[in-house]
């Protein structure tokens, strides 16, 4: 059984139809990258696939470890191991984020029936995957997010990957607004977190990330479609041709 | 029977209320004949109504129906559920001070090892030895203007002067620093439904410092009641008062509560409200400048749902320059419940320099939950710096979607929001015990929420 099964897809956010019969599988253990244009629906795939209320579902189904993820509320999709890492991290004023981390983690541990962290554990956990980031520890009593650069919103976004464990991970557009510096950081953080028992979908409109980040399978998506897929090289290949071509064929 | 009968009905019955136990009310002298025309004051005006600007979200003659009778002197069975219902609300090294059903509790209450320079009498011993607390007795300060007596202003004040019964009267000398904070604890236990009329003060001599708390609370299996309250509070000239106010009502309580403070110069005064009791329930604060220098830092938060209806309503009088007031409220307001935030801010002619700000922001978490917000600035001065904003929405839905899509369930994201949007209240509050104090009653309402 596949960990993600996306198969022949349709949303509509409003009366505007996005993805016309998308399909991907995942399987434990793989890094995808999905690269494609601007309005090409990669965002739209993984707020649906995360369950961001406003987009309507009107044909196809996803499967995660072979159960309907489109049945689930968002908090039950996270607690079975489902992690999207967002493109614009929110700020979250009045809460500071190691309470955050400690409820989030709390809540998902109670959902999957296993017992909270004491607060010691809780800690020293905290505190190592924030060293390995370069997070310094007082950006973690300051409100999620809140008055976080680019940088420090995405390295708060792998903090919460690394703590969190899912078992797929979904990182949207990781490298906007980034500078090449804490794209690095950000990366290693990444493949740190790779292993044989994880997946990950890396979302991308530029080859960039892939030098970091190196995938193993990549797929081009345009207008609503995945239009070709193929292995790291296609990657290269889209760099050098942009993304014109593949337009046309979808 | 019709509406005009029904809104003539409870000031009628409030009539026979004070006629039939104006002869059983504590005190001796000039007390009943100054009930008598606190009485009279109340009755030219009637209960308040919604063409009364200053009551106009709370209209009394729609939302207090029935008048109940005096609440009965607590018996042992009424002790024993009031120190239940105290032992889920103590704040911890507070000094209790303890009315159960308007009486004041002895038994209950920390009287041990009172400080030197402390005297607390009840107001029932003041009355029956002929004596009246009103502001304007001068007995602290010289500075507070006798024309801020709210005896002659406001109605529910003057029914309050006209049927009280009981209260702490707490005076602190001059110099004091009271360390340990005074928790004053109304508990209503009612075995039958009751009506209670309390009145209470807090003077604070020259340069002393002083944490107050005030509790409405209720035992378990309570019966339906009304709190009419009054708090008096003078702090004299370079005095601090840290003051906190948390109305845990029973739901279908029903509490008007008045607070008239006088400040003198250089005085400060942070003070908190939080309401979430009660099933109708106003509080108003009149706040005088009466010298200059001084300092107020007022919030307030009112959580609320089912069919609550809930108003605080602040009045900051600038009547002197070189004043500072603060005020920041906060509403959460959920089902069909209502709640009113009331801001005047005057500054008079002569108060110039003065500094106030004013915010007041409501969260409302159903399409049919109301708020009504009203910052008024009144500004007679021309050298002063004063604002307002006022806002009202719904949670915001990429905060909620980020925090749910990190697993926590739709109730406990609401309530991490929540916590948030009123933190920013609370954390005015300046005293660490009272701001903990004070989240666990916002955290009590929220985890009865989910």
């Amino acid at each position: 059984m596949s960990l993600l099964e996306v198969k022949d897809l349709q949303v509509r956010v409003e009366d505007r139809e996005i993805l016309h019969g998308l399909s991907l599988v995942v399987n434990k253990g793989e890094l995808h990258a999905i690269m494609g244009p601007n309005g090409s629906g990669k965002s739209t795939l993984s707020h649906v696939i995360a369950g961001k209320p406003g987009y309507e579902v009107t044909g196809g189904h996803i499967l995660f470890n072979g159960a309907d993820l489109l049945e689930m509320e968002p908090d039950e999709r996270a607690a079975k191991g489902v992690f999207l890492a967002f493109q614009y991290p929110v700020e979250i004023p009045g809460v500071a984020t190691m309470n955050f981390l400690r409820t989030a983690l709390n809540a998902q541990r109670k959902a999957r029936g296993e017992s909270e962290y004491s607060t010691p554990d809780f800690l020293k956990k905290v505190r190592e995957v924030a060293k390995s980031l370069n997070i310094p520890q007082d950006m973690l009593r300051r409100g999620v997010n809140v008055g976080f650069s680019g940088g420090e919103k995405k390295r708060n976004e792998i903090l919460q990957m690394a703590l969190f464990e899912p078992a797929l991970c979904i990182l949207d557009e990781m490298d906007s607004g980034l500078d090449i510096d804490a794209l690095r950081i950000a990366a290693d953080g990444v493949n740190a977190l790779r292993s044989p028992d994880r997946a990950m979908v890396v979302i991308t409109h530029y080859q960039r990330l892939l030098n970091y980040i190196i995938p193993d399978f990549v797929h081009v998506m345009s207008k609503g479609r995945v239009v070709k897929s193929g292995g790291k090289e296609l990657a290269l290949e889209l760099e050098e041709s942009g993304y014109a071509k593949f337009e046309d064929a979808a | 029977m019709n509406v005009a009968a029904a809104k003539v009905g409870t000031r009628d019955a409030l009539g026979e209320a004070f006629a039939r136990t104006r002869d059983r009310l504590p005190g001796t002298g000039q007390v009943p004949q100054t009930r008598q025309l606190a009485f009279d004051s109340f009755v030219r005006r009637g209960l308040p109504h919604r063409r009364i600007e200053d009551w106009k979200y709370t209209d009394l003659r729609a939302l207090m129906r029935e008048v109940l009778p005096p609440a009965l002197a607590p018996n042992q069975t009424a002790f024993d559920a009031a120190a239940k219902a105290l032992a889920t609300h103590a704040i911890e090294g507070a000094r209790r001070l303890v009315l159960v059903d308007g009486y004041f509790a002895p038994q209950l209450s920390d009287l041990a090892n009172l400080e030197k320079g402390v005297r607390i009498r009840t107001l029932r011993e003041l009355l029956e030895s002929g004596a009246w607390p009103s502001l304007h007795r001068r007995t602290v300060t010289e500075v507070i203007n006798p024309k801020a007596d709210q005896d002659q202003s406001d109605p529910m004040i003057a029914l309050n002067a006209a049927m009280m019964t009981d209260g702490v009267m707490i005076e602190v000398a001059p110099g004091m620093r009271l360390a340990q904070p005074l928790h004053v604890v109304h508990v209503a236990t009612c075995a039958r439904p009751a009506a209670m009329f309390t009145r209470s003060a807090l003077r604070l001599g020259k340069a002393t410092t002083a944490t107050l708390i005030e509790s409405f609370i209720a035992a378990n299996d309570a019966a339906i009641y009304q709190v009419h309250h009054a708090m008096m509070l003078l702090v004299d000239a370079e005095a601090r008062l840290d003051h906190v106010r948390l109305a845990e009502d029973s739901r279908d309580a029903f509490n008007i509560s008045s607070a008239a403070v006088g400040l003198g110069p250089r005085a400060h005064f942070n003070t908190f409200a939080l309401t979430t009791g009660a099933g109708v329930s106003r509080y108003q604060m009149f706040v005088e400048f009466a010298g200059e220098g001084s300092r107020v830092e007022t919030s307030g938060v009112n959580l609320l749902n089912g069919r609550q209806h809930a108003d605080t309503t602040m009045f900051l009088d600038h009547a002197l320059p070189n004043c500072v007031s603060r005020e920041i409220f906060r509403a959460v307001v959920d089902d069909r419940a209502h709640s009113v935030f009331q801001g005047r801010i005057i500054v008079r002619p002569d108060a110039q320099k003065t500094d106030a700000k004013m915010m007041t922001r409501a969260l409302l978490l159903s399409d049919e939950a109301e708020a009504d917000n009203k910052p008024e600035l009144e500004i007679f001065a021309d050298d002063v710096t004063c604002g307002h904003g006022a806002t009202s929405g719904a949670l915001d839905e990429s905060l909620l979607f980020y925090l749910r899509a990190r697993g926590l369930p739709e109730k406990e994201a609401q309530a991490l929001l929540i916590q948030a949007f009123v933190g920013e209240a609370i954390e005015g509050i300046a005293n660490d015990e009272l701001r903990e104090a004070t989240m666990a009653a916002a955290q009590r309402w929220l985890e009865a929420r989910s």
